[in-house]
């Protein structure tokens, strides 16, 4: 090993091989079959549960664990993914502490929920890894349905829709399956090919194939997916990502942290790596969190998150937050960045402190520079390459409550529709709703 | 520190907690270690007649049932009575009673149901210096099949005539232990008393099948792929034995007679119940198989500062406090009127009162669209059922209705005392006064 954390600028395998796989190992191992039970014990079965209101895909929560309680963890995951099919991944990414576990009535009890999100990773696995799959396909409807993206909300339109016995076809632009699942998450929360896995798990449904390199305006146009399918939905996610408007943006080693967190995710040897010594991270979101703890984990020294509000207004949760600050990474709140300084590469980047005011957010006269030898911009994604005539709201695809967008035949749902949080549970519901009603539409 | 000194039929102890006659009583070892940790006498593992000692089986004895968590709820056994030679055990307590003189020491005993075989065991535990004996008419496995154990404690007449030849040759105190294996705990207790026995001890064990190995299709415990029933005890039993105890206490026949109250003791607030329901002692032998004999330091002190609490100087005070306020369901006042009431402080919105009441009662509980519960006073009939499903202590809790308040489900208000002897919808009713 030549390089070390102290190594100037940006560089890869500043770390012993021991290190990387600790590092991004699987950070909330399943829980052993006597964990499970004693975690299980713990739920009180409430009425109407509020964990099962707080989930997005309304998991019968109270369910499941019980089934895991008395021996049958099988039956448990046919009830976490009659609701979410992709119950595997939500188990694992899912920021449970604030939906079913922060409804649960133990934190309300003892500050202590119930341990919902290992209890259906323990549940979802146990049948996974049995290479079961849960449900066939109805009777063949003769009708075909187009889905774009094939990302967790497109996933999941897909796999109801062929449940319910419709061929369907989904095109996805990169060159594996999954969306944000496959490129979008920490590595250390799926480890291994677990996205890959899941994907080909929900495909043994039958009746649904995918055909990769493919979007809309590059192979696929809308109005031939309108003609050629009995209905399309539109799962393309959030492919634009926001610019910093700052000066030097351009200079090399400013890069998009989704982009980082993607390459990372595809590259089995982490110690081919590249990350700074100074990483400097501007956002305030999960994209933020999870680059800024990965270049940590890749051996950065100094890794700072910048965000321009105060900590209340921060999207990561708080548990991310603390997981973040756990392993090193600095979180500074209420500076905006003014310019990246540099000479052809970043050197540092100056920033303004700013006041979150009635009349907004106003940069101070008052300004500072960090060392930064690489700048990871996730300030946002936004919607883009989406094809003409779509009413659009707030910058997405605007949808009503089943998906229906306004031009009829065509759904929408995940992140590029509008409503709903961004979250992977939040797609696979929105992805099942549309899929549910393109169903009751063709078959009315 | 409340005295905790116990005086059973004349037999001393530091403390009212036994050890009941079973595996943990079986060797000196184990007592000693049990008299070490602190526990105030024993009943030694039931003796057979002398000869060849009978066997054990070779696979599993124990089968167990388990609250959350895997905490042992109840347990079941089929060991018979001890395996050892009559002569090991004749010495060991002995040597255990010499050296640990201010410990009570009971032996149990169990041998055929003839006058010769009891003269015979009495004539040989006698210079074992032990305090007295507990006849075991209990068990219910096993020995029974032989004419034993619960074979005679099922028969009143045999219990008479088996406790008159102890009295009749032997000078120790008799403690005749009782099966729940009967319809009427009474009639046993009596046939005790009649023969001259100095107090019962009860209740022995439940017969039980504690499960089903659903792969073999047999009982637990299995051996061999059969399984038998058992004798049940631990938590699970305690509310059977305190009712029996209760009875024996309050009942015109059986007043008096000394009783050592057995069946799911696991704290000291355990014993105490017992004790307040009339028994003199108890024996515990589950709370020490799962814990070890450790436990009877929490029973010690637990007891202690409840009888100071209550500012009670000895055991005695304490005994059959009780006794007199367990009745017969027709003395009960039906002018007493509760409603629940939710604290909605300690509610932590679970909903199991709601899910209670509306499936399963009587539709008293109102939820709201924000997951608040509160009673309907006028369909609440006071069942409890909504603080027994509770998971937060106190969270819910019965209000109790003053004379000449209304209560909303019957339109009418609260009386004074009536009960169903002189309620007009009893046909036998006498008029009231």
């Amino acid at each position: 090993m030549s390089n070390s954390q102290f190594t100037p600028g940006v560089a890869s395998g500043r770390l012993a091989a021991d290190d990387y796989a600790r590092n991004f190992g699987d950070i909330a191992p399943r829980l052993e079959p006597h964990e499970a039970r004693v975690a299980a014990d713990r739920c009180y079965f409430c009425h109407d549960a509020p964990c099962m209101t707080a989930c997005p895909t309304s998991i019968d929560i109270p369910l499941f664990i019980r089934q895991i309680s008395t021996g049958t963890p099988e039956a448990a995951a046919r009830t976490i993914f009659s609701q979410n099919i992709l119950g595997g991944m939500c188990a694992r990414v899912c920021p449970t502490e604030q939906l079913c576990e922060e409804a649960c009535v133990r934190e309300t009890a003892e500050g202590k929920p119930v341990e919902i999100g290992r209890l259906q990773r323990y549940a979802t696995d146990s049948l996974m890894e049995a290479g079961v799959h849960p449900f066939a396909r109805a009777e063949q409807t003769g009708k075909k349905v187009a889905v774009v993206g094939a990302g967790p909300a497109g996933l999941s339109a897909a796999h109801r829709l062929a449940m319910k016995g419709h061929d369907v076809v989904v095109y996805d632009a990169r060159a594996k399956a999954g969306g944000l699942n496959e490129y979008g998450i920490a590595s250390y929360k799926a480890p291994g090919s677990f996205a890959a896995n899941e994907v080909q798990w929900l495909l043994k449904i039958g009746g649904i194939r995918i055909e990769n390199g493919k979007s809309l305006g590059d192979g696929l146009a809308l109005d031939s997916l309108k003609q050629d399918f009995d209905a399309v939905v539109l799962a393309v996610g959030l492919a634009g990502v926001n610019a910093l408007r700052a000066e030097g943006e351009g200079l090399g080693n400013v890069l998009n942290a989704v982009d980082f967190i993607a390459e990372l995710r595809q590259q089995p040897d982490k110690a081919k790596l590249n990350v700074g010594r100074d990483v400097v991270v501007i956002g305030g979101g999960m994209t933020a969190v999870d680059a800024a703890v990965q270049s940590k984990l890749l051996g950065a020294e100094n890794v700072t998150i910048a965000y321009r509000r105060g900590r209340e207004k921060m999207s990561a949760s708080t548990d991310e937050q603390d997981h973040a600050t756990g392993v090193g990474v600095r979180i500074l709140h209420n500076v905006a960045p003014v310019r990246v300084v540099g000479n052809g590469a970043a050197q540092e980047v100056e920033f303004a402190y700013t006041e979150d005011g009635p009349s907004g957010l106003k940069l101070s006269s008052e300004t500072f520079r960090l060392k930064a030898d690489q700048v990871m911009k996730a300030i946002g994604q936004t919607l883009s390459g989406q094809p003409e005539g779509l009413k659009l709201e707030g910058g997405k695809i605007a949808v009503t409550g089943t998906g229906r967008t306004s031009v009829p035949g065509v759904w929408a749902a995940g992140d590029c529709a509008s409503g709903g949080e961004d979250l992977t549970v939040t797609a696979v519901a929105e992805g099942r709703d549309a899929a549910e009603d393109i169903h009751a539409s063709l078959m009315g | 520190m409340a005295n905790l000194t116990s005086t059973f039929i004349g037999i001393k102890s530091p403390n009212p907690f036994w050890l009941a006659s079973a595996p943990p009583t079986d060797k000196k070892y184990n007592v000693e270690r049990a008299f070490e940790a602190g526990w105030g006498g024993v009943v030694w593992k039931t003796l057979g007649s002398e000869g060849p000692p009978v066997v054990n089986v070779n696979g599993a004895r124990y089968g167990a049932i388990w609250g959350a968590d895997r905490r042992l709820l109840g347990l079941n056994n089929i060991e018979l009575i001890t395996d050892r030679p009559l002569q090991v055990n004749l010495q060991e307590i002995k040597e255990v009673k010499r050296k640990w003189r201010d410990r009570a020491l009971i032996i149990s005993l169990m041998v055929p149901c003839d006058e010769d075989s009891w003269k015979d065991i009495l004539h040989r535990i006698e210079d074992t210096e032990a305090d007295g004996v507990e006849l075991n008419f209990g068990c219910p496995h096993g020995m029974a099949e032989r004419g034993m154990g619960s074979a005679v404690g099922q028969v009143p007449e045999y219990i008479e005539m088996v406790t008159r030849w102890v009295k009749q040759y032997s000078r120790m105190p008799c403690i005749v232990k009782l099966t729940p294996n009967i319809t009427d705990i009474r009639r046993p207790a009596e046939a005790a008393k009649r023969g001259g026995a100095d107090a019962v001890s009860l209740i022995n064990t439940i017969n039980s099948i504690t499960s089903v190995d659903l792969d073999l299709f047999a009982p637990e415990p299995t051996i061999d792929g059969k399984g038998t029933h058992g004798g049940y005890c631990g938590p699970a039993v305690k509310p059977i034995a305190l009712n029996m105890v209760a009875e024996i206490a309050r009942s015109e026949a059986t007043r008096g007679l000394p009783i050592s109250g057995i069946g799911g003791v696991t704290t000291w607030r355990d014993a105490a119940e017992f004790m307040a329901l009339g028994a003199g002692n108890v024996q515990v032998c589950t709370a020490a198989m799962t814990y070890g004999f450790k436990v009877v330091q929490e029973m010690i002190s637990g007891l202690s500062q409840y009888m100071d609490e209550k500012g009670m100087a000895s055991t005695a005070e304490l005994v059959g406090r009780a006794v007199p306020n367990v009745t017969d369901w027709q003395y009960l006042n039906l002018n007493y009127v509760t409603k629940a009431v939710i604290d909605q402080d300690a509610c932590i919105k679970c909903g199991r009162c709601y899910a209670a009441c509306e499936d399963t009662s009587h539709q008293a509980i109102d939820m709201s669209a924000d997951r608040t519960f509160t009673v309907k006073e006028e369909e609440c009939v006071a069942c409890n059922l909504c603080i027994d499903v509770c998971p937060v202590e106190s969270c819910i809790t019965m209000r109790t209705l003053d004379q000449g308040e209304l209560d909303k489900r019957t339109g009418r208000k609260v009386g004074t005392y009536a009960n169903w002897t002189t309620h007009p919808n009893n046909p036998a009713a006498k008029a009231a006064e």
